[in-house]
């Protein structure tokens, strides 16, 4: 039995981005004008409007991998994001229901300067830098994806953390109108995830807003999300309310559910298996065969200091 | 009645093939396909075991009799389904890589399960044809008792794999429960009628049921 390779050309791609999307526009307001000419009141703007945006000002940067990007239609359609439901084409089928303005995100705990963002004051926090970085999921497959955020650094320092802060927990927006898949109790919610000091101050950690240049869409983690390229993704929380300085080490949803499968730390570590699979290998997706998983996702380089001493065996 | 039945349960059997052929060609079976047909052909090998398995309860509440001819091929799509799932396994996901194959097998009970099921599977439908059901006699029964602790196996080995969604796998495995219990249930009623009707509490049940007794057409049928 053949697989069939990905076509090579996809439609989105034959047509310029911008035509495509245009194209989008014109028919949302033609359907508008004509619902305008029968009566119907539309005045709520079209599920698209929200995502569709492009983000001005975008660095490139040194960190980003100069491998071969995942398409947005594979990174948009293939998604773990149990809130907007556990399948993989889920939570693009459900990414209408978590609109993601007006959002706020508070930073609290252990910080001399508390406060609660507009994510669009957030947006603007630091630089907006274009980030290319391999993400490998614990399902021992993977992806490139040229993220768009800013280091967590920048956060970090606003908040001025008080030598009490030695870790941070992260919160997911707990809304079950918005995140329908919180009204089903496969985990608990809302999710949260943590990291230690170092991790977040570490510069290749981010706090994404956006994707491929654009808007973040809902089910990738919009309007905010961590990114660890070094962890498994799960470790890399979405749609983010709370950044919660604290002392001691967090509580983080898998690891919570399963600790003997997923450790508070999750780096990617080809030699730690989980129980049920291995993680020596990963599908790239897009290609057929598996491929090594490299010690801390390639990045071993930039992260295997924070970590020097620590046996990964028992830390895993 | 029977002429249109069995070309039509045939081809409802086909229809998640064809699902999956329209899928590939229309480039639809998510950015993993892969997995997506691992999943695909894992979940509709349960579902028609599940299947091949109503089969004697629905006969014995309907009085539905010819029912009883779809069950070969709904249990021999069940191992087809199967046989595509593991090989999706070995020639897709595993390209061939037998030592890893081999210690999958050994290192996850999840997939020690779920090989073991399919294993059981082979005598199963070696043994399906009717000149062997004609050789093997009552030992035919016997032998096809074996599809009990496969469809467990089965159930056991899609709980054992979910991340954290326990929904379907309960789902079958309730599925489950209920076929095997409505066998229970049609195994003791005559031993229960036959106890009332001594008034007294048996002692030697077996004497009081024996088994297979009387049952419809019983000389073309197996009650498995």
């Amino acid at each position: 039995m053949l697989i069939k390779k990905p076509a090579d050309i996809k439609s989105s791609e034959i047509t310029p981005r911008e035509l495509y999307l245009n194209r989008r526009q014109f028919m949302l307001s033609t359907s508008a004008a004509a619902l305008a000419f029968t009566g119907v009141n539309f005045a709520n703007p079209p599920a698209q409007a929200q995502s569709a945006g492009k983000l001005a000002n975008v660095k490139k940067s040194n960190f980003s991998t100069s491998e071969k990007l995942n398409s947005l239609k594979e990174i948009t359609n293939y998604n773990n994001f149990y809130e907007l439901g556990t399948d993989k084409e889920d939570p693009a089928a459900n990414a209408k229901y978590l609109t993601t303005r007006p959002w706020t995100v508070a930073v609290e705990g252990e910080v001399k300067k508390a406060k609660t963002y507009d994510i669009e004051e957030l947006t603007k926090l630091a630089p907006l830098e274009e980030r290319i970085y391999r993400l490998r999921c614990v399902e021992a497959w993977s992806m490139v994806i040229p993220w768009v955020g800013f280091p967590l650094s920048a956060l970090v320092k606003l908040a001025e953390p008080t030598g009490n802060a030695k870790f941070i927990q992260f919160v997911t927006l707990h809304d079950p109108k918005r995140l329908p898949g919180q009204k089903i109790p496969t985990m608990e919610w809302p999710y949260v995830e943590g990291l230690r000091m170092d991790e977040a101050m570490h510069p290749l950690t981010i706090l994404s807003v956006g994707l491929y240049g654009e808007v973040l869409p809902a089910q990738n983690g919009a309007p905010i999300r961590l990114v660890v390229p070094w962890k498994y993704g799960f470790k890399s929380i979405k749609s983010i309310v709370k950044v919660r300085f604290v002392d001691k080490q967090p509580a983080a949803s898998w690891n919570m559910m399963q600790p003997q499968e997923y450790g508070f730390y999750s780096n990617v570590n080809p030699e730690v298996d989980h129980p049920r699979w291995t993680q020596a290998t990963e599908r790239r997706i897009g290609e057929l065969r598996r491929r090594k998983t490299l010690m801390f996702n390639g990045y071993g380089e930039q992260v295997a200091s924070l970590y020097s001493g620590m046996d990964l065996k028992k830390f895993y | 009645m029977l002429i249109c039945l069995k070309p039509l349960a045939f081809i409802i059997c086909l229809i998640p093939v064809a699902q999956l052929a329209y899928g590939y060609y229309s480039d639809n079976l998510t950015a993993n396909p892969i997995e997506y047909i691992t999943r695909f052909t894992g979940s509709w090998s349960l579902i028609i075991l599940l299947a091949s398995l109503a089969v004697t309860p629905l006969r014995r509440l309907t009085g539905w009799n010819e029912l009883i001819k779809l069950r070969r091929m709904i249990g021999l799509f069940a191992f087809f389904y199967a046989a595509l799932h593991f090989s999706t396994y070995m020639v897709l996901d595993l390209d061939f890589d037998f030592a890893a194959i081999a210690k999958d097998i050994w290192k996850r009970p999840y997939i020690t399960v779920g090989f073991s099921a399919l294993v059981l599977m082979i005598p199963l439908a070696v043994t399906s044809t009717a000149g062997m059901i004609r050789r093997l006699g009552k030992r035919w029964q016997q032998v096809h008792y074996l599809v009990y602790p496969i469809a467990m196996l089965g159930v056991l080995h899609f709980y054992w794999l979910v991340k954290a969604d326990i929904r379907r796998p309960v789902q079958y495995g309730s599925v489950l429960a209920l076929l095997l219990g409505i066998r229970l249930a049609f195994r003791l009623t005559p031993i229960v009628k036959t106890w009332r009707a001594k008034g007294s509490t048996p002692l030697l049940p077996s004497s009081a049921a024996p088994r297979g007794r009387k049952e419809v057409g019983a000389g073309t049928e197996r009650s498995a």
